[in-house]
């Protein structure tokens, strides 16, 4: 093997405390190095032209480049050598600036130091083998999972960028926790006049498919060829048919099960359209209230339908969809508030979440948009709002903040005003936290224009006395107890993980973090972004959002999946594990191991089980080739060889092993 | 610092790429400054790290070994680091019983934006490896057991205990 050896200078940035020319001298010592010297910028155009002619005057077949970091600049010189003619993985770096000038002022002892990166460096490439990515086509349509804004937003902006888009939502109209708000903060402009337009795009969009009651069932492939299990819910409804008219809906007798668009603030019929603005607009039956589902008579509504849709016996369907990537946007559940104690736990009728109250102040909500408490349907006059209630809370196991119940409740305290103008709200809070753009003067707003009253400290209790509920807690700012005699209390519950998001996550191999959020690639570069090639994230799945962060997050991931499937083809990393089969014993070890189930199987000519690693999918992390006892599984390109020989470089072996002895 | 002024002691780091060389990294753009000790191996995961590397730079004469990945449950490759942490806490059991001073062998979690606490970590166990000193030869190895195991761990790729 020949090897070039090139020492940069970096300008003064190595050269200033490394004696390059010395580097180089010792270099051109050391086993297959035909060529050594030292270079003024090596990743500048004439650095990388001296590389390659020296590549092809000296017929070298590998280099070594002695300067930055291999995260920075190793892409750069593996394109130099290709263009050199060599294959790109006969390369190696040493990092003799951030790990060796930039840190120790010390001449003498960096020099040596780089010296033995270098020796290093090469004693791993003298064992580097040839390594050709594969190339595979991209199926170009994208899968997103969930329906809110987020959801929707990637949704539409994929396929106005002209991919196909499938849209799985898992209930029976997209819109998500949006839908059900009736004003947003910080521009209280109404929700679903925003939201509605972009929800019927998405109905109408000829790149669309949209799957509604429907959850995914399974994923396998990789990126660029994902095939994904949908499973369609048994809606017992037509909804090839269904127009929509909601004439079964006024006169299906069971109407008791509780309404969940509307909070349980109100009861839905078992054949329901969710709320008027609905994509798609369709009924279906809950099958748990169906009086005909359950008891086999009644059938009213099939009687009624006008284009006779009603379809009693209709099963769960499975799709199955191919996909180049995949969109999570799955969104975030409310806290479940009856883990308090203090607050009644339910006992109290008139203790609602702050989603509850949305639908109260909204004109399409229970009571038309008239604020009226549920025991007894009066008009408050004195509303108490409860912040961080399952936020920022160790007690509840929900230490994390959960962003954007400050701002809304300052937003209901508002609403509730122009609703009730002789009322008087009390915000019970830890901190204000409204950092976005017009947030804090949109919580000044609701103290100074509107005249809520804000009280700093926790409620320790909620008690009833008459007609009114008794809120106790403490005003840390004047050090004293407080008492409001309150007739409807509002908890603005904070955000937790979908329900579900933990199971999803194993079936997309995402990782979520210790509260089933799920974790982004990299907190600050790649934040939409997943650790599975081809997987991104949007909206609050990823982390209690706002609607703006959740759009500009949805907008984030539909430029990657958008950049993603404008290739035709993609290229693998070779860098990935092979399998010896002769060494192999077929213990499995390595498939149990392996995080992305890259691993398989399979039987051998014989009908031995032998390891076999499905390269698309290996992400190349080397856990399997720890693991395997024979050492018949190997990450290419670092090989136990290849780092043993890198410490055996740093540490030469004190005893030579003489086997003719 | 004194580590710097006394004669350098051979101290060897496996570091993997995505957060702890990185960190390496952003000490080295921060100029955090160092002891010159430290000679640093990549590699992709800290799950990659085989405990037979570390015994093995050990056993040839390094004064110290300084692993470092990721924080656990920020591992790039979902759970690399637990599989690393399993391992390398064994390692650091069984060390004592081959004889080799089990302090000289660290490991720790670095992310990527943690240039002070990289500085921090390299300052802290290259202090600790010269208040060791050097290594010691292994002297009570008789040269003929030392073959026996020196002998199929150099010719082949496994450790000699998997036979
Ligand atoms: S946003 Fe405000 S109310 Fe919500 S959890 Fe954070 S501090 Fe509490
Ligand atoms: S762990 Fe090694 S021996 Fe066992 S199946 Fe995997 S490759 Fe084969």
């Amino acid at each position: 093997m020949r090897i070039g050896v090139f020492i940069c200078h970096c300008g003064s940035n190595i050269a200033g405390t490394v004696d390059v020319a010395a580097v180089a001298r010792a270099a051109a010592k050391f086993p297959d190095v035909a060529y050594a010297t030292d270079t003024m910028y090596a990743c500048s155009e004439p650095g990388q032209e001296g590389i390659v002619q020296a590549v092809q005057e000296l017929q070298l077949d590998g280099v070594v480049v002695a300067s930055c970091t291999p995260r920075m600049h190793e892409p750069t010189f593996r394109r130099t050598v290709e263009r050199a003619g060599i294959n790109r993985y006969f390369f190696e770096m040493a990092n003799i600036r951030e790990h060796v000038s930039w840190i120790g002022k010390n001449t003498e002892r960096n020099t040596a130091k780089a010296i033995e990166l270098v020796r290093m460096a090469v004693e791993k490439l003298r064992r580097n083998r040839p390594l050709i990515p594969k190339r595979f086509d991209v199926v170009k349509r994208v899968l997103i999972i969930g329906g809110g804004v987020a959801g929707i937003q990637a949704a539409l902006d994929c396929a106005d960028g002209g991919q196909e888009v499938v849209l799985v939502e898992r209930e029976q109209s997209i819109g998500g926790k949006m839908a059900k708000l009736d004003k947003t903060f910080p521009t209280i402009d109404c929700s679903s006049c925003v939201l509605g337009p972009k929800m019927v795009d998405v109905g109408q969009h000829p790149k669309i498919t949209l799957h509604t009651l429907a959850e995914i069932e399974s994923v396998s492939g990789y990126v660029g060829n994902f095939q994904v299990t949908i499973r369609k819910k048994a809606r017992f409804v037509d909804w090839s048919k269904c127009t929509g008219c909601g004439l079964c809906m006024e006169k299906c007798p069971s109407r008791k099960a509780p309404d969940p668009f509307n909070e349980g603030l109100c009861t839905a019929p078992s054949i329901n359209i969710p709320f008027p603005q609905a994509i798609p607009k369709k009924a279906a039956i809950n099958p748990d209230t169906c009086i005909m589902k359950q008891k086999g008579k009644c059938g009213l509504c099939a009687k009624i339908c006008p284009v006779k849709c009603i379809d009693f016996d209709q099963q769960d369907e499975l799709v199955t969809v191919d996909v180049g990537a995949i969109v999570v946007a799955t969104g975030y559940d409310l806290f479940d508030w009856h883990k308090y104690p203090q607050y009644g736990q339910g006992r109290y009728p008139d203790v609602i979440t702050s989603l509850q109250y949305e639908r109260l102040l909204s004109a399409s909500g229970p009571t038309g948009g008239h604020i009226k408490r549920p025991s007894d349907g009066k008009e408050p006059k004195t509303v108490v709002f409860i912040q961080c209630v399952g936020s920022r809370d160790r007690s509840v196991d929900r230490p994390y903040c959960s962003g954007f119940c400050c701002m809304y409740t300052a937003k209901q305290a508002i609403l509730t005003k122009d609703h009730i103008p002789d009322s008087q709200s009390y915000v019970f809070y830890m901190d204000i936290r409204s950092p976005g753009k017009g947030y804090d003067e949109f919580t000044r707003r609701a103290m100074e224009e509107y005249g809520a009253q804000y009280v700093r400290g926790r409620v320790s209790m909620i008690y009833p006395k008459g007609d009114q509920l008794v809120v106790r807690g403490a005003d840390t700012l004047a050090g004293t107890q407080v008492e409001v005699a309150a007739d409807l209390v509002v908890l603005a519950v904070g955000a937790e993980a979908a329900r579900g998001a933990v199971a999803l996550g194993e079936k997309l191999r995402v990782v979520p973090d210790q509260y089933g959020f799920f974790v982004e690639s990299h907190p600050k570069l790649k934040p939409v972004e997943t650790n599975t090639a081809g997987v991104f994230l949007a909206g609050a799945c990823q982390g209690p959002k706002d609607i703006p962060a959740s759009v500009g997050q949805g907008s984030a991931a539909a430029a990657k999946v958008l950049a993603l499937l404008s290739k035709d083809q993609l290229e693998s990393d070779p860098q990935v594990s092979r399998v010896t089969p002769a060494r192999c014993v077929g213990c499995g070890k390595c498939v149990q191991t392996c995080p992305f189930g890259a691993i398989k199987l399979v039987e051998d000519r014989f009908g031995n089980p032998k390891a076999e690693v499905v390269e698309t999918v290996c992400q190349g992390c080397g856990i399997c080739t720890v693991t395997c006892p024979q050492g018949a599984i190997q990450l290419e390109h670092f090989t136990d060889n290849q780092i043993l020989a890198e410490v055996n470089a740093l540490c030469p072996p004190r005893i030579r092993v003489n086997y003719a002895s | 610092m004194s580590a710097s002024d006394s004669r350098e002691l051979r101290i060897v780091g496996f570091l993997c790429n995505w957060c702890s060389y990185g960190g390496a990294d952003t000490a080295g753009v921060a100029r955090f400054s160092q002891p010159t000790d430290l000679r640093i191996i990549r590699v992709p995961c800290s799950g990659r790290i085989d405990p037979l590397f570390i015994v093995r730079a050990l056993i040839n004469g390094a004064d110290g070994v300084l692993v470092s990945g990721c924080h656990p449950r920020d591992c790039h490759y979902a759970e690399g680091n637990f599989y690393a942490r399993r391992r390398l806490e064994t390692l650091k059991q069984f060390l004592s019983a081959t004889g080799i001073d089990p302090r000289r062998f660290e490991y720790t979690w670095v992310s990527a934006s943690e240039g002070q606490r990289w500085q921090h970590v390299v300052t802290e166990f290259t202090r600790r490896i010269h208040e060791l000193g050097p290594a010691p030869i292994m002297s009570h190895v008789s040269e003929g057991a030392w073959f026996d195991a020196a002998a199929p761990a150099a010719a082949g790729q496994s450790c000699p205990c998997h036979g």
